[in-house]
């Protein structure tokens, strides 16, 4: 057990709890928390622990700050699409598109990172911003591959379908069909997507890129050097997101500019990051967890407190759902100012 | 200071900034077993030198050569990967790190595992091992587990010594080893430069002000004045010599 996790403990009695709650929640998800909208959010925070973890890597162990990793997303996610509206339905076209997605990914990231890492990380930034900006442009234009704005609808094998029954009987209450595979597909992929990247972490490689985050000077005068390693570690980092991409792509059934390149998505990201705690991959699963719950739920928590607190005056004016971004936000600013390392930050600190 | 024993060399190595030559056709060439000082006033152009050795800095004219090999134009983590071995003067460590993990680093450097994504970095029993070991040298090994920024002075100096034996260098190169520290501390740093002296059988250069460590350490003194080199030979010539009169002891050149 110690060994599936590389030795990473979560270092404090509370973030264990946790993350086995989290854990336990996502693995039973279709079981706890039956229906498709509680599917869908299990869905997405897998998927969001993964990007947002793997965006970890180049910001909270890197120092590497970026805004192209929505574009890394993308692909993987339009790989799948593409592969699969152009070849047809099958699992064929999955690995395909998925395989393209990914290795895309890759090799733009070390195309990237090779001209403009070796410079100042502000300058890498701001490439990426770039870059990301004229993908997106390019997406939208592109509308007969890309499908542009409205994105495309594809079919995926059908044993990935609701339509598919696996068996007559149902398991808790819950039919045992495609759409229950897709989830398992996508949930056990993310784990070990995971996995992989907290050995990575705690590996020589993870090492290195710590020093070179504390002290990339003397990083490279102690004999790493800095920019081959900044661009392997840009480069692992987008494969994985390409990967967290096509995943949900494969649970979506459809991929489109809203869904899979948006800035809004970045800045979800790094809100992600933040509201978890960087540098520790743990902080990944909380922060998505907490935030993609809170974009889900909170509007209608909301609406509760608003039907409670009718009589008032004032109130429920401002607790009125359409205002959920504002308190989102709150809650944003809140986070930062008491806990400035990050939930997991914080509770490591206290145990 | 036999020829063929030459580990170092720099040819013609100048600099400069704008109009300003920081290092002015520097040529002079380091023997293994050899301590060279190197003095001069503030400003000479010491570790600005050190710079262009080590590779921070890129050299306008000239050449360095390491073991034989044209070094000129490699970055950094190569020069120090091929065997020269540098240490900062203003304390430049990985400070939210553990003493330990500091100079493990060094060692995976050294080892050249510091591309291995799969392994755990801590099952790399033989790397602790000799981090250990490196720290019990410079007695640091009871504080192995503290964080670096919390080190004092004296400690983090002790440190730097211990990252450039576990590169295990051709070539050491001390910036100041001992600024900033008490009178009791300095002695275990000037100890060990002493010892790496006699049992590696290195090259070492070593940039200083106090004059009685350079007295005590030093086979061969270089004086660097204004960026160009101004004297170089055995302690006791050197120091007698007008410039470093001038330079230590605030004489004019033409007054002497």
């Amino acid at each position: 057990m110690l060994s599936l996790i590389s030795h990473d403990t979560p270092r404090s009695k509370i973030l264990t709890v946790i993350l086995l709650a989290i854990g336990i929640g996502l693995l039973f998800a279709p079981f706890l928390f039956p229906g498709s909208r509680s599917m869908e959010t299990a869905a997405r925070i897998a998927v969001f622990i993964v990007l947002v973890a793997s965006y970890d890597l180049m910001l909270g162990y890197g120092g590497i700050v970026s805004f192209a990793h929505t574009m890394f997303f993308g692909f993987g996610a339009y790989g799948i699409a593409i592969a699969s509206d152009t070849l047809g339905r099958g699992f064929s076209s999955l690995a395909i598109g998925a395989i393209a997605g990914i290795l895309v990914s890759a090799v733009a990231a070390v195309l990237i990172g090779l001209i403009s890492l070796r410079v100042r990380a502000i300058f890498f930034a701001m490439i990426t911003l770039a870059i990301a900006s004229a993908f997106a442009v390019l997406v939208s234009q592109l509308s007969t591959i890309t499908g542009g704005e409205d994105g495309i609808n594809y079919q995926i094998p059908r044993e990935l379908t609701p339509a598919f029954k696996l068996m007559s009987a149902k398991i808790f209450d819950v039919s045992v069909n495609g759409k229950l595979l897709n989830y398992y597909l996508l949930f056990f992929c993310s784990a070990g997507l995971f996995l992989i990247m907290l050995r990575i972490v705690n590996s020589p490689f993870g090492s290195v890129l710590k020093a070179i985050r504390e002290n990339d000077f003397r990083a490279e005068a102690i004999g790493y050097r800095v920019v081959i390693y900044r661009t392997a570690v840009t480069s692992i980092s987008a494969a994985i997101a390409a990967a967290a991409g096509a995943l949900y792509a494969i649970w979506l059934r459809y991929v489109g500019p809203g869904t899979a390149l948006s800035t809004e998505i970045m800045v979800d990201i790094l809100l992600m990051v933040v509201i978890g705690g960087m540098g520790t991959m743990w902080g990944a699963v909380v922060g998505a967890t907490v935030f993609v719950l809170a974009q889900n739920y909170l509007q209608p928590l909301m609406q509760v407190a608003v039907d409670a607190t009718k009589p008032l005056p004032l109130i429920p004016q401002l607790l009125d759902p359409d205002r959920w971004l504002l308190w989102l936000g709150l809650l944003f600013i809140l986070s930062v100012y008491f806990f400035p390392t990050g939930i997991v930050g914080r509770l490591r600190k206290n145990g | 200071m036999a020829g063929d024993n030459i580990t170092l060399e720099t040819r013609g190595l100048t600099i400069r900034f704008g109009g300003h030559t920081a290092v002015d056709k520097v040529s002079c060439a380091f023997s293994r077993g050899v301590l060279t000082a190197i003095v001069g006033p503030n400003g000479a152009g010491k570790t600005t030198y050190f710079n262009l050795i080590s590779g921070q800095l890129k050299a306008s004219e000239g050449t360095v050569i390491l073991n034989g090999r044209d070094i000129t134009g490699l970055p950094a983590s190569q020069r120090t990967a091929l065997g020269l071995g540098r240490a900062f003067q203003l304390t430049n460590l990985f400070p939210s790190l553990s003493v330990f993990e500091n100079v493990r680093l060094v060692v995976q450097a050294r080892e050249k595992k510091g591309f291995d994504v799969f392994s755990l970095a801590r099952s790399h029993s033989e790397l602790a091992d000799e981090a250990n070991a490196i720290l019990k040298r410079v007695h640091l090994a009871e504080l192995a587990d503290y964080q670096v920024s919390g080190l004092s002075h004296g400690d983090q100096r002790k440190l730097e010594v211990a990252l450039m034996l576990a590169m295990k260098p051709a070539v050491f190169m001390f910036d100041e080893p001992t600024a900033g520290m008490s009178m009791d501390e300095a002695p275990v740093i000037l100890d060990l430069i002493a010892e790496i002296k006699e049992q590696e059988h290195a090259t070492i250069l070593l940039v200083e002000h106090k004059m009685d460590v350079i007295r005590t350490l030093a086979d061969r003194i270089i004086v660097l004045h204004n960026g160009a080199l101004a004297a170089d030979g055995e302690p006791a010539e050197v120091m007698k010599s007008a410039v470093v009169q001038e330079a230590y002891l605030g004489r004019e050149i033409a007054d002497v």
